[in-house]
């Protein structure tokens, strides 16, 4: 069947079977091979994207369920790192094997998109769901803060990335 | 065994020009980066060193590259999973190379263990096994272009100095770059490398700064950078359904119906070669099970619903987790099988004990479940194997494609991919030998992947184990008598990777009349593997937790009886108990031990452990509330881990991952088995630590002792287990001998 999704903001269209997840489509069909797959089930994060500016696990969502609305991936925050999200998780140097991290970022902006300056308890209720099999958790919460203060202050950070 | 014995290797370096920079190539002997001490877990299946590593042949390989403009780039020669290697060792290069980091570009070797000797990511090796050796490719990398410099400028070598991939002459200001100098070099002989000079540690300006890793770019910006993310021109992805049971095989399957649904290519039975109760080494083999191959991932995952296989499960299928108990409860009780350590008079001293303890300790099988699921993509034409992969030892893939498919080792390459995480499951290429067996059958490009549920059911489990301790203290408080009685898994005198445990394990060496017994049982339902930390992820629960119990039954403070234990702090049989002593102090002191006032139900404990050269002590503030739910407060760590840690940002990750990670191990993690298959079949059976069941601070401290720096992957794991435990104990007075901790009746809150 063929569906038309937005991903990243270019229009496509895709010829799947209407159950496929629409993980598989963004990676095995749209090449974007940002957004991961870890579980399958919904417990692990590892694939959320945005549907509609609201994180959701890909793994779950069919890809007919996802057509009326504009598709954000990690690649979508942008191609350069310069979305704050990236550049406070670089600045935090959070990664371990970085695999979640897709995932874990797009919960993130997706919290700072309706919550710009997050308290712990909004990102422990963001960001739950998105397991770290490495354990980043303590450099997760604090991108998360840096990430709020570059949006406030893009002029701040602006400089203290040239430092 | 000599914990800090030098690693003893030659090194050779050659120059060569290539585009009008230089590149500075290593010749190797063979026994380069092998690190002493390597962990025996994996030997013969699939972890060998296999090609390269042992071919005896010297040959060049380029670690450093000079481009015209200055830009260097330099080789990552191990595998990177996450552990930071893939920025730690080009630490060590550039700063004796002299250049600064920003100049710096890194890319990522593929296998070739003639060129750039062991490539490996597991046992922390990674930096005690490079760290000479590294630092003198950039310290005679840097003497090079001093020379060039001089000759070009006609003055004497003792008035340059070099500094930010730049050479000066002091006393006329003159400065030449690296990139300028590069041609100049090209044409230089090789001074000695044992000659030249290395940095004073003082003088380092990378090693020893918070360093970003690598990749970050790559990783925020989603670019496709693991394994799952290879794709080849014409690639199918392939899934493989394997006998639930080890040794089990296909008898019939419904294949033609399979065949004719949409987006599939193909798919066939593979009979396999493996045989029943292949848990001990040397016996990986290709699984028998159902090959479907699609045009995407999700075509080839989605028609396993529809398959219908017919399985013989083989001798296994009656094997579970319940029988497994019971049988180590039997073994417990009669004569042991072997006996592998007897120091003094233990019957005669027990008797003598003013307290005696007994007890039974126990510890599941645990799932490695690294986030991204095992996956190889493989291409075969014209007789040759081609692999892009993320392993921790990519050596050990072509030797079991040779085996099974009579491929020659010649004809197989090997591109070493990021791994999204090791934890020791990618030690094993049984994944990589499945690729390899698609790609030749289907005769195009193949993307082989696990699914979660195939990851966990048939993972090489950490093995679970069984150990029924009796120990006594005298009427001082010291521990006079111990004997440990270990039920494991094995036949006869084969043990399963990773189910040993040495005689010299703590406290053996420390305790006068000391017996160390060991039983066997089969073990048919799974295969075993080394787990981070293996063998000490569950030896130190076990260890430092009876330790902990007879702290209490001689009532002294924990803290001072591992202080009282570990003597006058000499290095006994390669222990060294003075390094040790110094954690447990500067831990002790870190977390204010004893020295706290803590809330009602909130407690600490401490733990020390020592494995992969590291030595580490850690607190845990615990709080074990009215329903004997668990929380974490805080988690402090000491290590000793030599000289230098090289980069203070990912040392501090390994920590704080490490300690994570063995909370998860108390928490929840266990793998367990019912008619010879695994029970569990993803996260939401097998948990780990999420955000908010993490503790909120996780304090590193680093003594520097004057040691080679060595590795953290695994180090601070084992004490962090048996340090909750302690809390828990002294929160709440009830002892977890048995984990996870839903079998001492308190859960994770």
């Amino acid at each position: 069947m063929a569906f038309k999704l937005t991903v990243n903001g270019q229009p496509t269209t895709v010829d799947v079977p209407a159950d496929m997840p629409l993980l598989w489509v963004i990676r095995d069909i749209l090449n974007l091979r940002g957004t991961k797959y870890g579980c399958g089930i919904g417990q692990c994060g590892a694939c959320t994207v945005h549907l509609g500016g609201v994180a959701v696990r890909s793994c779950l969502t069919p890809v007919s369920a996802a057509t009326k609305a504009p598709i954000t991936t990690l690649e979508g925050l942008s191609s350069d790192g310069s979305h704050p999200v990236q550049q406070a998780w670089m600045e935090i140097d959070v990664p371990q094997c970085g695999y979640c991290q897709a995932g874990q970022m797009m919960s993130a902006a997706a919290l700072l998109a309706k919550t710009p300056k997050p308290t712990d308890k909004d990102i422990d209720t963001a960001m739950n769901g998105n397991l770290c099999r490495c354990g980043t958790y303590l450099q997760i919460r604090k991108a998360i803060h840096t990430a709020a203060a570059i949006k406030a202050k893009p002029a701040q950070s602006a400089r203290k990335e040239a430092l | 065994m000599s914990i800090n014995k030098p690693i003893e290797r030659r090194s050779f370096l050659k120059t060569t020009a290539v585009g009008g920079g230089v590149m500075l190539g290593l010749y190797l002997d063979p026994a380069f980066g092998q690190a002493p001490q390597a962990p025996p877990a994996r030997a013969g299946r699939g972890g060998g060193r296999g090609r390269g590593g042992g071919a005896g042949t010297l040959a060049v390989e380029a670690f450093i590259t000079v481009a015209p403009t200055g830009i260097v780039t330099i080789m990552a020669k191990n595998p990177e999973v996450g552990q930071g290697i893939k920025t730690t060792l080009p630490m060590i290069l550039a700063d004796e190379f002299d250049v600064d980091w920003k100049d710096v570009r890194i890319q990522q070797a593929d296998l070739d263990q003639t060129k750039y000797g062991f490539q490996n990511a597991g046992g922390s090796t990674g930096t005690p096994a490079n760290w000479d050796s590294l630092r003198r490719v950039g310290a005679t990398g840097r003497q090079m272009f001093l020379t060039a410099a001089a000759q070009t400028w006609g003055v004497p070598e003792s008035e340059c100095t070099t500094g930010s991939g730049k050479v000066t002459h002091t006393p006329s200001n003159k400065v030449l770059g690296y990139g300028e100098l590069a041609s100049k070099v090209a044409t230089l002989s090789l001074p000695d490398p044992a000659s030249v000079k290395m940095k004073d540690p003082k003088d380092y300006k990378i090693i020893g700064k918070a360093t970003p890793a690598v990749d970050n770019l790559a990783i925020v910006t989603g670019k496709a950078l693991y394994s799952i993310d290879f794709t080849l021109p014409g690639m199918v992805y392939a899934v493989f359904e394997r006998a639930p049971v080890i040794g089990g095989k296909v008898v019939s399957a419904n294949i033609d119906e399979i065949k004719a649904l949409p987006n599939i290519k193909t798919a066939f039975i593979v009979e396999g070669t493996q045989q029943a109760a292949a848990v001990l080494p040397g016996e990986l083999n290709m699984r028998s099970g159902v090959v479907i191959v699609g045009d995407y991932w999700w075509a080839a995952q989605s028609a396993r619903k529809k398959l219908k296989v017919v399985w013989d499960d083989g001798p296994s299928a009656d094997q579970s987790s319940a029988g497994y108990a019971a049988k180590a409860l039997e073994l417990s009780k009669g004569k042991p099988a072997k006996t592998s350590r007897t120091d003094g008079d233990f019957d005669g001293a027990i008797k003598s004990a003013a307290h005696v303890v007994d007890a039974a300790y126990s510890y599941p099988f645990i799932a490695h479940a690294p986030l991204e699921p095992q996956n190889a993509t493989a291409s075969f034409k014209d007789g040759k194997m081609e692999i892009w992969s993320a392993s921790q030892t990519p050596a050990g893939g072509p030797g079991l494609i040779t085996r099974a498919l009579g491929i020659k080792a010649e004809d197989i390459t090997v591109h070493m991919l990021r791994g999204g995480g090791g934890f020791g499951r990618r030690l094993t290429n049984d994944y990589v030998l499945e690729a390899a067996w698609v790609a030749r059958q289907v005769g195009a490009p193949v993307k082989l992947l696990w699914s979660r549920e195939d990851d966990m059911t048939h993972d090489y489990y950490r093995p679970g184990g069984y150990q029924y301790l009796t120990a006594g203290v005298d009427a001082s408080g010291k521990v006079i008598a111990w004997r440990n009685h270990f039920v494991t898994f094995g036949e006869g005198d084969r043990i399963a990777p990773s189910a040993g445990m040495s005689a010299a394990e703590f406290p053996a060496r420390f305790i006068p009349n000391y017996q160390f017994h060991q039983s066997v049982q089969p073990l048919g339902a799974a295969a075993t593997g080394a787990l981070r930390a293996p063998g000490s992820n569950a030896l130190g629960f076990v260890m430092q937790s009876f330790i902990d119990e007879l702290a209490h039954a001689a009532g002294k403070d924990p803290v001072q009886f591992r202080m009282d234990l570990l003597g006058d702090g000499k290095v006994v049989e390669g222990y060294d108990a003075g390094r040790m002593k110094a954690v447990l102090q500067l831990v002790a002191e870190k977390s204010d031990w004893g020295k706290r006032k803590l809330p009602k139900n909130t407690a600490m404990g401490v733990a020390f452990h020592y494995s992969h050269r590291g030595y580490f002590a850690e607190v845990a503030e615990v709080s074990v509330d009215a329903n004997s739910k668990v929380k974490v407060n805080k988690v402090w760590v000491a290590a000793d881990v030599g000289s230098q840690i090289v980069n203070p940002a990912g040392a501090l990750k390994m920590i704080q991952g490490a300690v994570i990670d063995g909370l998860s191990e108390v928490m929840a993690q266990e793998i367990t088995f019912e008619k010879g298959r695994t029970v569990q079949n993803n996260f939401h059976q097998h948990q780990m630590v999420r955000l908010t069941q993490a503790p909120p601070e996780i304090e590193a401290h680093f003594i520097s002792t004057p040691n080679t720096p060595t590795g953290l992957g695994e180090p601070a794991l084992p004490p962090v287990l048996p340090a909750v435990c302690n809390a828990i104990f002294a929160a709440s007075g009830k002892r977890v001998r048995s984990l996870p901790l839903s079998k001492s009746g308190f859960s994770w809150a």
